[in-house]
């Protein structure tokens, strides 16, 4: 039939045309910026992207002598998603290097897609996912950001000796991220003596909490919530509706500042909530300042302040920039010089010092916080400590970190 | 306005089917086609042939199957990519994969394991929507299609939860690894082809004949001694095979299946590139695919990719509102208004209101 | 800070392993089982009202509104800025169920009239509608979830036997949810309007030739249903925040407890929605992976033996 001949005829030209490419110059490098600009994750998926565009503008988009051309790609925390934009970049926009993607199984995803396309340097974008790295990596996946256990460094020790909750209940949904940072938190609270009777998981995408407010044992001493901002904000509001008083500690994306902006009577049980996370927005350090000064500057439309989205991204841009300028914009024989840089790169970022181990994850500092009540009545995360160079393993041996086998809903257990 | 609703529900169009009429001959634009399809991989790069080329013959092979139940047969299942997503995950649980889960067996076993579980999965989803009329069938394919992407998602034994299977991979046959761009290209083409032309054949055997006469009128099928579910049942059973097929080759397209395969997201998809091409003849969802491939892929070049569903929703707004048939539906009428002597160009197109 | 009364000695969830006298074992297992009915009847009373509107939709005007969703969610979220201006939650509350009727009769009036008999045509733009409205909202009000605060006297816990205390808000919920229903029966058997549309439900073409302006009777509906919808949107997102995704999680509870309790029947419908209710309550509670599951067994159960639903008309 006529449509279709004409149909395919069009297909056949689109297809001639895109196969002979746009004309660019052979001295850009290309890089790919993937990132959750579709769906829930929207939000954090822009500001990721604010956070390579700053990155690239404080070089002006130069490194190591070449022009840079940022191009972007967006996916919606499917990983199937992520992979096929992933492609996309990589086989038809012919990226040289991918910084990327923004959430953990999207992160899986994509190291699997790296192992298959050597050519091209893959850079983490904020995905935590621990196995990304930790199991099976990619010899072209580089992760400058911390995983979702790292996160939590600091957060178990501190609860048990400085804040004496000796019992603590555990509610996360019922996905990896969450597991992971249940990981992170319960193996140095156990280690310190810490017991979790019970762990409570939570079909993902379900708002009612009102089945595990019911079933929550009385005698522990605290409840930690490894629930992301707007869910916390439920359990909390139910939790109160429900009569329920226990103190709370947060995982690292838990105090974040929906959950600060709260008002209400919510607020009240949000004060003296302990996290930890790769960064605190009230930090006082002048590298940290400086960069939120400039978040601000050049994003008025921005958040308040970076997200640890922006934050991950810009480091990982950074990475790559010195990289580049390291080796004068080499890229030549399957950017071995470039990759050889990164994996040695000692990066000076606005949160502290930034280094790779053996499978290129970051060892990096980690922010220790508890919600305080800043001058003129807001609430803010107050650091109170920062957890120096914090490794994949949490500082424990690797053979028995690597023992405890990957998370799930029962690991690790500690009755 | 009519008080009665018209017996025929297939988006209220010509009854019958003209292409049912029509004879079949070979045309030279049809040979065209042909050869431009065989050729199209040594013309286009590897991402051309595999994420845009294949890509869009998979998905096409999946909505051909929602294509043969709501045009032909005048129910439109929502369900079709749950059909196809649970043949992809009993591929992943049964064959070779990089989770623990999987059993291992070899891929000559899993493929037909997988083809019939997924059928027999749609004929029992058919079993429960036959016995409501027309619009409902919506509601229970689509109540049926969440309920299996809740399962998959909350269960770790069988289904691996949130993260699904990856490293799904089909096997090296031949000394050929099918997996590679131009192999896999043909691949789908081979698997498309046949089940373009299973259902063109179909729609003109006595079983499509009867399924579109229980369409246009059940009360008067029913009245001739036909047993009217059986034969809806069958056609979700067939229509449940193409779509295991598209599920199976998506399954090792990805190299990995996971419950956002089988979201509401992905199961809109397959209505959106169904309704969007045309459902009332078999090429019509091949022709939603690439339109859908091509948006999908390239929409981020052109606009604000944050605002890609908009865009596609819009589109697919104007397409139900202006058009009786998808885009096979808009060029149908383009093509008449055309052709048409001057003084009835007015005519046919007031007749088409 | 409410702070909830003295509770008994409990030692623990019920698979703790500390030693528990034989009582208060019971206590523990007889307030499981409350709160979670409790849990269930307000739960369902929400599915009520979200699905009372798309039920009445349905059983007039033959029309499935998958765009029911993103009424709801509009609804909570139009709501939220109002009574965030005014600063009074009723008036939002008002303002969700206003503001979501005026714009399901500009649907009606503005699309769906045009579109009389073609129920997949009716249904395929409603399920545009709802694509493009998500992401509309999306672009506006972002990821982030809302939270409405009740008035001072609905939040908190109520004292109640056994249970010790249960969340005033809920089961203001399920006041609210009954008033609603007898509303509606009352709207529906008692006045004109509402014996138009229970006789249109019946037989649209009967309707018509008794000289009825049946699009206006329409469009009344759709009103209703839709304005029904934006207001359990603002009273939803009040005892669970509202946030992307919601559109879709009511609209599937919305066909669920239609499906199961009969198309245009309210009465249905909130039979369907406790059983929905109850259902999901006791699956989170007993065995928590599984406990959406239990809605679907529920559908599918019905669907095998009774497939027009419980109260609905066979055909």
């Amino acid at each position: 039939m006529k449509q279709t001949f004409r149909t395919s005829m069009l297909a056949a030209a689109i297809a001639i045309t895109a196969a002979w490419g746009t004309g660019v110059c052979a001295q850009d490098i290309k890089v790919g910026g993937l990132a959750t600009l579709e769906g829930p994750f929207a939000v954090p998926g822009q500001d990721s992207m604010r956070g390579i565009e700053l990155a690239l503008s404080e070089a002006n988009y130069t490194a190591g002598g070449k022009k840079i051309t940022l191009i972007k790609a967006s996916s919606n925390a499917n990983p199937d998603v992520a992979v096929n934009a992933a492609r996309k970049l990589v086989e038809q926009d012919k990226i040289d290097i991918l910084i990327g993607p923004l959430s953990g199984s999207e992160g899986l995803a994509v190291k699997d897609y790296a192992k298959t396309q050597p050519n091209t340097t893959f850079v983490n974008g904020s995905s935590a996912a621990q196995d990304t790295t930790l199991r099976d990596p990619a010899p072209n996946f580089y992760r400058f950001s911390t995983d979702g256990a790292q996160w939590m460094a600091g957060l178990g020790e501190y609860v048990y000796k400085n804040k004496g909750f000796k019992k603590v209940a555990v509610v996360a949904e019922d996905y990896s991220f969450p597991y992971t940072q249940v990981l992170g938190f319960m193996l140095p609270f156990c280690q310190a003596g810490g017991k979790v009777p019970e762990k409570f998981g939570v079909p993902l995408g379900n708002k009612d909490y009102s089945s595990v407010i019911a079933k929550l044992p009385q005698d522990v001493d605290a409840i930690y919530v490894a629930l992301g901002g707007a869910d916390a904000i439920n359990f909390l509001t139910q939790y109160q509706q429900a009569g329920g008083n226990k103190p709370l500690i947060g995982g690292s994306i838990t105090v974040d500042q929906t959950v600060l902006g709260s008002k209400g009577r919510i607020r009240d049980a949000v004060i003296g909530v302990p996290a930890a996370g790769p960064i605190a927005d009230s930090w006082d350090n002048p590298k940290w300042k400086a960069f939120v000064a400039a978040y601000k500057a050049k994003f008025p439309d921005g958040l308040p302040s970076p997200s640890l989205f922006a934050h991950a991204y810009y480091v990982e841009t950074k990475a790559v920039l010195a990289a580049l300028n390291q080796v004068n914009g080499d890229l030549s024989g399957g950017q071995a010089k470039f990759r050889q840089a990164l994996s040695k790169l000692k990066l000076d970022t606005p949160t502290g010092m930034v280094t790779l181990d053996e499978n290129r994850n970051a060892i990096a500092d980690i922010f220790l916080t508890e919600v305080a009540v800043g001058q003129g009545g807001g609430l803010y995360n107050k650091v109170i400590r920062v957890i120096p160079q914090v490794n994949q393993t949490l500082g424990t041996d690797k053979a028995k970190f690597m023992a405890l086998g990957p998370v799930s809903r029962t690991n690790p257990e500690c009755k | 306005m009519s008080a009665i609703a018209p017996p025929s529900a297939a988006l209220d169009t010509l009854p019958g089917g003209t292409a049912a009429r029509r004879r079949y001959p070979v045309r030279p634009q049809h040979v065209l086609v042909a050869v431009l399809l065989v050729i199209y991989p040594l013309l286009a790069t590897d991402f051309w042939t595999l994420q845009i080329g294949a890509q869009s013959l998979l998905l096409g092979v999946i909505a051909l199957s929602l294509m043969f139940l709501a045009g032909y047969g005048g129910m439109v299942s929502l369900a079709q990519m749950t059909v196809a997503g649970l043949a992809a995950y009993m591929m992943a649980i049964f064959g070779v994969s990089a989770i623990p889960v999987s059993l291992g067996w070899p891929w000559w076993v899993v493929v037909p394991l997988s083809l019939a579980i997924a059928t027999l999965f749609a004929t029992f989803v058919g079993a429960l929507s036959v016995r409501t009329e027309g619009i409902y069938t919506i509601m229970i394919t689509l109540a049926i299609g969440m309920a299996v992407f809740y399962l998959a998602q909350q269960n770790y034994t069988v289904f691996n939860g949130f993260d699904g299977f990856k490293g799904l991979e089909p096997p090296v046959l031949f000394d050929v690894n099918w997996r590679n761009p131009l192999p896999f290209y043909y691949l789908c083409l081979t698997v498309a082809v046949l089940c373009y032309f299973a259902v063109l054949y179909l729609s003109r055997s006595t079983f499509g004949l009867s399924i579109q006469a229980i369409r246009d009128n059940p009360r008067r099928m029913r009245a001739l001694g036909f047993n009217v579910n059986l034969h809806r049942i069958a056609a979700y059973a067939f229509a449940g095979f193409v779509a295991a097929l598209g599920g199976v080759l998506s399954a090792w397209y990805n190299g990995r299946v996971s419950p956002g395969s089988i979201g509401i997201h992905s199961i809109i998809g397959i209505l959106i590139i169904g309704v969007m091409g045309g459902l009332r003849h078999p090429i019509g969802p091949f022709v939603g695919a690439i339109v859908y491939v091509l948006m999908q892929t390239f929409a981020i070049d052109f606009i604000d990719r944050e605002r890609f569903n908009t865009l596609i929703g819009t589109v697919f707004l104007l397409i139900v509102l202006f058009s009786s048939d998808g885009l096979l539906g808009l060029w149908d009428g383009i093509r008449r208004r055309l052709t048409a002597p001057r003084g009835q160009r007015r005519a046919v197109a007031s007749k088409e209101e | 800070m409410a702070r909830s009364p003295a509770r008994p000695h409990a030692h623990g969830g019920l698979t703790s392993q500390s030693r528990i006298p034989n009582h208060a074992l019971h206590l523990i297992i007889v307030r499981l089982f409350l709160l979670t009915l409790l849990n269930g009847l307000t739960l369902g009373a929400l599915y009520f009202m979200v699905a009372s509107g798309f039920t009445l939709v349905f059983g007039l005007m033959r029309q499935v509104n998958l765009a029911h969703g993103s009424l709801y969610l509009l609804g909570g979220y139009v709501g939220y800025e109002v009574g965030l201006a005014s600063g009074s939650w009723f008036v939002g509350v008002a303002a969700g169920f206003a503001s979501m009727a005026v714009v399901g009769l500009l649907l009606q009036v503005v699309l769906f009239r045009h579109m009389e008999g073609q129920d997949l045509r009716q249904t395929l733009v409603t399920i545009a509608i709802s694509i493009i409205a998500a992401d509309l909202m999306l672009a506006h009000w972002g990821g982030l979830a809302y939270q409405f605060d009740p008035p001072e006297w609905l939040f908190g816990a109520t004292p109640m036997p056994l249970v010790n205390a249960y969340p005033t808000y809920r089961l203001a919920l399920l006041a609210t949810a009954i008033v609603i229903g007898l509303l509606l029966w009352f709207f529906l058997t008692k006045t004109r309007v509402g014996m138009m549309i229970r006789a249109g439900v019946d037989d649209r073409a009967i309707l018509s030739a008794t000289g009825v302006n049946v699009q206006r009777v329409f469009a009344i509906t759709f009103a209703i249903g839709a304005g029904l919808a934006g207001f359990a949107g603002v009273v939803g997102g009040t005892a669970l925040s509202i946030a992307p995704g919601e559109d879709n999680r009511y609209l599937l509870a919305s066909l669920v407890v239609v499906i199961v309790g009969g198309m245009g029947s309210v009465p249905g419908a909130a039979i369907g929605a406790v059983l929905v209710g109850l259902a999901e309550q006791f699956g989170l509670a007993y065995t928590p992976t599984y406990g959406i599951a239990y809605t679907f067994l529920i559908m599918v159960l019905v669907l095998a033996i009774r497939p027009q639903g419980i109260l609905g008309r066979p055909g």
